[in-house]
């Protein structure tokens, strides 16, 4: 762990137990999970629905309960910590979630969702001083501080979204873990929210999180990148050696499917098929040798480890050099 | 073979009405692709569900316009009118596979059902008919498939099932509203692959809707940008994403997040579209123009065309292919 790591996750296992057609079945919805993130950095975690990474996500902020692995945070186990530790570590940790929609009270005026952290904390001297910091949060985040006392129906997406941000930085956390923060979004709006994330982490100097099925998305923002895939990081390397040197297949097929504005990428037939397998009692080898071109006897015996390859770690048997 | 000419859907009272969409024209051949992209709130799926017939009742209506498929007027026809009627058939798929099936029936019943309501086969040759159509939309293991409940289909197995029901009654036209949105991407692209597939197979005329201008840019044969109610740019797709035109298709590609442009900032589009009917007088998109002079704020812009098949409802549009 180098001297600017700022959280560290190590082995994480998450599991849960589902009811299907009767039956008791396992999904290992994280499995074997290590990553760094590093001051003022921001990790970009990517993959399809069920690979894992909201798992990953909630957690760090013990939103799960992991069942193995350590969450290290300024030298404690977030996994262990005990009720004051943990209400400590949600203020400097803190989440955007996707839908802005389904995450504010509908209820409640906007300013006191912002300032519900604050209020729980003690983090305001008095009234004055509260709507003090909640008119700069939403001046920070581009919303006219008067829209405090507004309810979130009277809001569009984008601005939902904005109050969402708003609250994660009042008070300022060391963490922000952004959760599909822009894929409820149109494009314009999408562009909008994702440069104020930017403008707030370096301007609060914040360690980042970003969390996103898009690879167009995650490449805008990230330093580095984590490719995940059924649960566990498939590749991991910064974000331009993924984007000009994707070597897992997997990345690649990912990378391949992303529709760019490019008619002379004209889809012209059929495209293989292959999906992802059961998540339920998966078999032994490599989960995605059933799709992968390159499988071989060896993918389907044994899993990968991840290694270290170049500049990137990666966990594919096939892939050398 | 759909012809949508001068539609203008409206709610509201006859005296006061708001156009949620206003005066589109657009016409699809045998074959042929035409993608209806734009953002949410922009009229694209009202257009849709005017062209199929399915407007909800209470509410929007056709106040004008004219829809004619293979040159007959179905503009106030129900869906199955035009099957009867014999103007060739019409189908649709929507987002989210799961709210369009039977959760309780299995989906060889639910194919079936659909190839009856059209043809007068016995139930042996139906479902031999529904086997053929799992087939066609390349479900592996057809014939065991047929048993299966919807839920037990992935995401992108049941939006080729809603495909294959779409299918059933031999459509001319398949309308396909935001068909892969809900699907993970590399299952989106083998969606993609087999609506293409299909099109060229059947000689289908297909009307693909999205937000999505990388989806867009990969399928569509021509394009159709809507903003606020109408189309303000249609171009071959090659064509549109060469040389656009429209100062708002311009600026919608420019603020789109491509992989490789490094961390720097993105472009975005100022404010937020209209409400329908908040804006009476000018262009639409006159407030976030990046090249607004006064007359868009005073006059409704005309059509120009830039090239044959390409034009733009902007009163100073692009034409020199200048870069985004």
């Amino acid at each position: 762990m180098s001297a600017n790591t700022i959280l560290a996750v190590e082995g994480l296992q998450m599991g849960f137990d589902v009811r299907r057609g009767g039956k008791r079945q396992h999904v290992q919805a994280v499995d074997d999970v290590s990553l760094t993130l590093a001051e003022g950095e921001v990790l970009g975690i990517v993959g399809e629905s069920g690979c894992g990474k909201t798992t990953v996500g909630r957690s760090i902020m013990r939103l799960s309960r992991p069942q193995g692995g350590r969450v290290m945070f300024r030298g404690t186990d977030v996994l262990q910590a005990d009720d004051k530790g943990l209400r400590d570590l949600r203020l400097s940790i803190r989440m955007v979630f996707q839908d802005p929609y389904a995450s504010l009270n509908p209820r409640r005026m906007i300013g006191d969702s912002i300032a519900e952290a604050g209020d729980i904390n003690g983090a305001f001297t008095d009234r004055v001083d509260r709507a003090r910091q909640l008119a700069e949060s939403l001046f920070a985040v581009g919303l006219d501080p008067s829209l405090a006392s507004r309810y979130p129906h009277e809001l569009s997406g984008g601005q939902r979204q904005r109050v969402g941000i708003a609250r994660a930085i009042l008070p300022v956390p060391s963490i922000v873990i952004a959760d599909e923060p822009v894929s409820a979004l149109d494009v314009s709006v999408q562009a909008q929210v994702l440069n104020l994330l930017m403008d707030l982490r370096a301007r609060l100097k914040l360690s980042m999180i970003f969390i996103s099925h898009d690879m167009g998305v995650i490449s805008c923002v990230s330093d580095r990148v984590a490719v995940m895939y059924m649960g566990r990081i498939v590749e991991m390397a910064h974000a331009r050696t993924i984007l000009e040197r994707p070597l897992h297949p997997y990345t690649l097929a990912l990378m391949a499917a992303v529709p760019r504005p490019d008619p002379s990428l004209r889809i012209e037939g059929a495209i293989p098929t292959g999906e992802p397998p059961s998540q339920f009692n998966r078999g032994s080898g490599c989960a995605y040798a059933t799709r992968c071109p390159l499988a071989t006897e060896i993918c389907r015996a044994e899993v990968p480890q991840l290694r270290p390859l170049g500049e990137r770690t990666i966990a594919c048997h096939n892939v050398a050099g | 073979m759909l012809n949508v000419s001068d539609l203008t859907v409206s709610i509201g009272p006859d005296a006061a009405p708001v156009d949620l969409v206003s005066g589109v024209s657009f016409a699809i051949a045998p074959g042929e692709i035409l993608g209806l992209v734009g953002e949410s709130g922009c009229g694209k799926s009202m257009t849709s569900l005017a062209a199929m017939g399915l407007l909800p009742r209470p509410g929007p209506r056709i106040r004008s316009g004219r829809i004619s498929l293979a040159g007959a007027d179905v503009t106030q026809l129900e869906p199955w009118r035009r099957v009867e009627g014999g103007h060739g058939a019409m189908a649709m798929i929507f987002q989210e596979p799961m709210t369009s099936l039977n959760p309780v029936r299995r989906i060889g019943d639910q194919i079936t059902e659909a190839v009856l309501v059209r043809e007068k086969v016995s139930a042996a040759a139906a479902a031999g008919r529904a086997r053929e159509l799992l087939e066609l939309v390349r479900i592996p293991d057809a014939a065991l498939q047929l048993a299966a409940f919807p839920h037990q289909l992935s995401g992108g197995m049941r939006q080729r099932v809603m495909i294959a029901i779409a299918l059933a009654c031999r459509p001319t036209v398949l309308i396909a509203d935001e068909p892969t949105t809900a699907l993970d991407v590399t299952v989106q692209f083998q969606i993609l692959g087999l609506l293409r597939e299909l099109c060229n197979k059947l000689n289908m005329a297909i009307l693909f809707i999205t937000h999505d201008m990388g989806v867009i840019a990969q399928l569509a044969d021509r394009v159709a940008v809507m903003y606020a109610g109408r189309i303000v740019e249609t171009a071959p797709a090659k064509e549109l994403f060469g040389r656009p035109a429209h100062p708002y298709t311009r600026s919608l590609m420019a603020c789109m997040p491509i992989r490789g442009t490094g961390t720097g900032k993105l472009r975005t589009i100022p404010g937020r579209a209209p409400r329908p009917g908040s804006i009476k007088i000018g262009c639409a998109f006159a407030p976030r123009c990046p090249d607004a002079r006064d007359i868009c704020h005073q006059a409704a812009p005309p059509r120009q065309e830039i090239m044959t098949g390409h034009n733009a409802l902007c009163a100073f549009p692009v034409s020199d292919g200048r870069p985004l």
